[in-house]
């Protein structure tokens, strides 16, 4: 039997968040709902075998705006599937470069889409905090942080959080290692914030011009050398390297890059052997993973896909739900 | 030209050594008596009881934006809110548009702020011509036209052996000159001071030593040279130390600091709130503490205000991309009042020390007394007067500033410049 909004239930009480603007201020409980409910959004809505049944229309006649002012292919797809399994309606915004290179200040953005009546906004921008000003300023309306800057990608690592759930049935005990460009990656700042939260050991792993010592006085192990930890790490999520957020260039060459930190066959070979391997995409084949290891039966590259729309059905129904209440 | 008779008051005069209830009269634009026998008839009275006059306050660091920056300031406007905020002299930068980089412009300083009639105006020149770091501006035409000192601001010279030889150069003019100090491509792209906040915060830091560095270079180019240096806004832990150090073995340096850097942290910048952005940033508590025990102990000589305005689309702008800086001029007194007069942690001598006397000796202004002969810069602090910071209350064209909304206890109510009340509530 198809899942259908009559018997699908209310939205969870404990939830009352209109906002996703990161995991550092969510509480374990709060990720663990999370997560929980994008677990049920995948079982009986996404795997159903038939199509019309892959719809739950929770938020049938509510509108959410893309407003990515930076480019993406699978982020807005996914948020864009996710609310169209929803019921809801989804606009892109084109919003093709920032404010930083045109006359309208982020502000006058929000408050031109807030006019036109819509009830969530899902964005993405290149600075920092942006997501969290826009949340200051729009009443009545969900703002999903889609990815800050170097700050935070919550849905990305809630994926990345269901992805190794579901493969180990637990976060807490494992020991998660995170590969690359940390110093500009949201995905791993999201990741340790959510990971620690739920028991996991984090450790950060990448060249010593990407990898801070600070991360160990906020609870985290650093490695300069990826072989030195491949026997003791349950899941390596391998980073993009960031290059068009690198202010200075971080290292001599790419291939440098690679014969330090790829993981290759052969690395993989010194790993556990139930290791996961994860990596956010898009991938670059041949720097941060090797194409047997990226297509190999440890990774779960295409699981994360499924399971980020699932997190962001969750997330656009708990966030929506709760504005809907606190407006009232 | 009136006559003051300001009756009353509890006069501090630190370069005296008077701290008593005293009335002062004042009389074309000296200090004429104190406690005279005989009150001119003609005489203008203020009663002062429960106040306190002081020397005029005097700041080192402030952006009039004027000319080419009206939009965030004018000279108009912002020796409004300086003497609104209990200053009497200011020295302004030259980081204008055009710089102040030619005797034209800096006559026009000088012309605009003498038709403002509000406070004294010191226009500070630059180094180098146009702030490009290349070579020598004017300097001797620029001091002849009044400028107070020299400084390329936040352009700073980069390249050691031109700052060297403006060093020398000031030497004839005996003029202090201003350093900036900032290693700019440590700094580059940065928003926040580098440290564990930054680090959770994803945002791009600027890291101490940036400024440790320019500190130590401009110390020791001052000590081979003999020249008056001054460093601009002290944020570091390593800048007071290095500076005390300098001290210590004779170098003539002198430094200041910003109420912001003595109050705030980077912990402020988790809000992402763009009037937390500023240049040098908000370091975190250790640099804080340091440069409170560094104005304490005599290490850092004056607090400045780096009155940035700027204007309202500007500073809304995403955190990476609005501008550096916090207006300062009205709420310098009352933070400091706070900060180390309500918390024991100064006397009101001390204080008015670092706003007033050695601001003036910095600059060479023979200003920051009470003495009588000396010039009626007076300021009258009221310090039990209770307001709030409002949009409205702001006589800056920019209201960019963290303390919107904030409750304060006591304030300048009147400030006398050149014998003149220029501002009185």
């Amino acid at each position: 039997m198809s899942a259908s909004a009559e018997t699908w239930g209310a939205p969870p009480a404990e939830w009352t968040r209109s906002h996703l603007l990161g995991l550092e201020t969510l509480s374990k409980e709060e990720i663990t709902l999370l997560l929980d409910t994008a677990e049920r959004f995948r079982g009986e809505v996404l795997e159903n075998p038939l199509g019309t049944g892959r719809k739950i229309p929770l938020l049938a006649g509510r509108t959410i705006v893309n407003l990515f002012f930076e480019n993406s292919t699978r982020t807005k797809t996914s948020f864009g599937l996710a609310g169209r399994r929803l019921g809801a309606d989804v606009v892109e915004f084109a919003a093709a470069t920032s404010s930083l290179s045109k006359g309208e200040t982020i502000i006058d953005t929000a408050q031109n889409i807030l006019a036109m009546g819509v009830d969530a906004v899902v964005v993405r921008h290149s600075c920092p905090g942006t997501p969290h000003i826009l949340s200051r300023r729009l009443e009545h309306c969900s703002v999903l942080n889609a990815g800050d800057g170097t700050h935070e990608h919550p849905t990305q690592a809630l994926l990345d959080i269901l992805t190794i759930r579901r493969r180990f049935g637990r976060i807490e005990g494992l020991t998660v290692a995170l590969v690359g460009d940390i110093a500009h990656s949201r995905t791993a700042r999201s990741d340790i914030y959510g990971l620690k939260k739920l028991g996991a050991k984090v450790i950060v792993c990448g060249p010593s011009t990407l990898v801070s010592q600070g991360w160990q006085k906020l609870g985290v192990e650093y490695s300069y050398s990826l072989d030195a930890i491949l026997p003791r790490v349950d899941v390596f999520n391998l980073l993009r390297i960031q290059f068009e957020r690198q202010v200075v260039r971080p290292f001599p060459s790419i291939r440098e890059y690679a014969l330090l930190y790829a993981m290759n066959a052969q690395r993989l070979a010194a790993c556990k052997k139930d290791v996961l391997i994860i990596a956010p995409g898009p991938i670059n084949r041949g720097v941060e993973i090797t194409p047997e290891v990226a297509d190999g039966p440890q990774s779960a590259i295409l699981d994360q896909v499924t399971n980020g729309v699932a997190v962001r059905m969750a997330a656009l129904w708990l966030t929506l739900s709760a504005g809907r209440k606190n407006s009232k | 030209m009136s006559t003051l008779f300001l009756e009353n008051a509890r006069v501090i005069d630190p370069a005296a050594g008077t701290d008593r209830q005293a009335n002062l009269l004042i009389r074309a634009g000296k200090i004429a008596a104190i406690d005279p026998s005989e009150v001119p008839a003609d005489a203008q009275r203020h009663d002062l009881s429960g106040k306190i006059a002081v020397p005029g306050l005097i700041d080192l660091h402030v952006h009039l934006r004027e000319p080419g920056g009206e939009e965030d300031e004018s000279i108009e406007s912002g020796t409004l809110a300086a003497v609104a905020g209990g200053f009497t002299s200011i020295a302004c930068c030259p980081n204008t548009q055009p710089p102040l980089d030619t005797q034209a412009s800096v006559e026009l300083v000088r012309q605009l702020s003498l038709r403002a009639r509000h406070c004294r105006v010191y226009p500070l020149c630059c180094i180098s011509k146009n702030r490009e770091g290349n070579e020598l501006a004017e300097l001797g035409v620029l001091f002849a036209a009044g400028a107070a000192g020299c400084t390329d601001d936040g352009a700073p010279v980069a390249d050691a052996e031109l700052m060297r030889r403006a060093m020398e150069y000031t030497l004839m003019f005996d003029k202090p000159i201003l350093s900036h100090a900032e290693s700019l491509p440590l700094d580059k792209g940065g928003v926040m001071h580098e440290g564990l906040v930054s680090l959770e915060l994803g945002l791009r830091g600027m890291p101490a030593a940036a400024e440790d560095i320019m500190v130590s270079r401009d110390i020791h180019l001052a000590e081979i040279t003999g020249a008056r240096l001054h460093i601009m806004h002290v944020s570091t832990e390593g800048a007071v130390a290095a500076i005390r150090r300098a001290k210590k073995r004779g170098v003539s340096v002198t430094a200041e600091v910003t109420p912001h850097h003595l109050t705030l942290t980077d912990e402020s910048l988790r809000s992402f709130d763009s009037n937390f952005k500023m240049n040098p940033p908000l370091r975190s508590a250790r640099h804080v503490e340091a440069c409170v025990n560094g104005l304490l102990d005599g290490t850092i000589d004056a607090i400045s205000t780096d009155h940035a305005p700027h204007a309202r689309e500007k500073k809304i702008r995403e955190i990476n991309v609005a501008p550096f800086g916090i207006i300062g001029l009205e709420t310098a007194l009352p933070l400091m009042i706070e900060k180390f007069i309500s918390s024991g942690l100064m006397t009101w001598p001390q204080l008015i020390e670092k706003m007033s006397v050695n601001p003036s000796r910095i600059l060479g202004i023979n200003k920051g007394s009470l003495a009588v002969g000396a010039d009626a810069d007076v300021t009258v602090i009221d310090p039990e007067t209770e307001w709030t910071l409002t949009e409205d209350a702001i006589h800056s064209k920019s209201c960019n500033t963290p303390w919107l909304g904030r409750r304060f206890r006591g304030r300048a109510v009147m400030t006398v410049v050149d014998g003149e009340v220029r501002y009185k509530i």
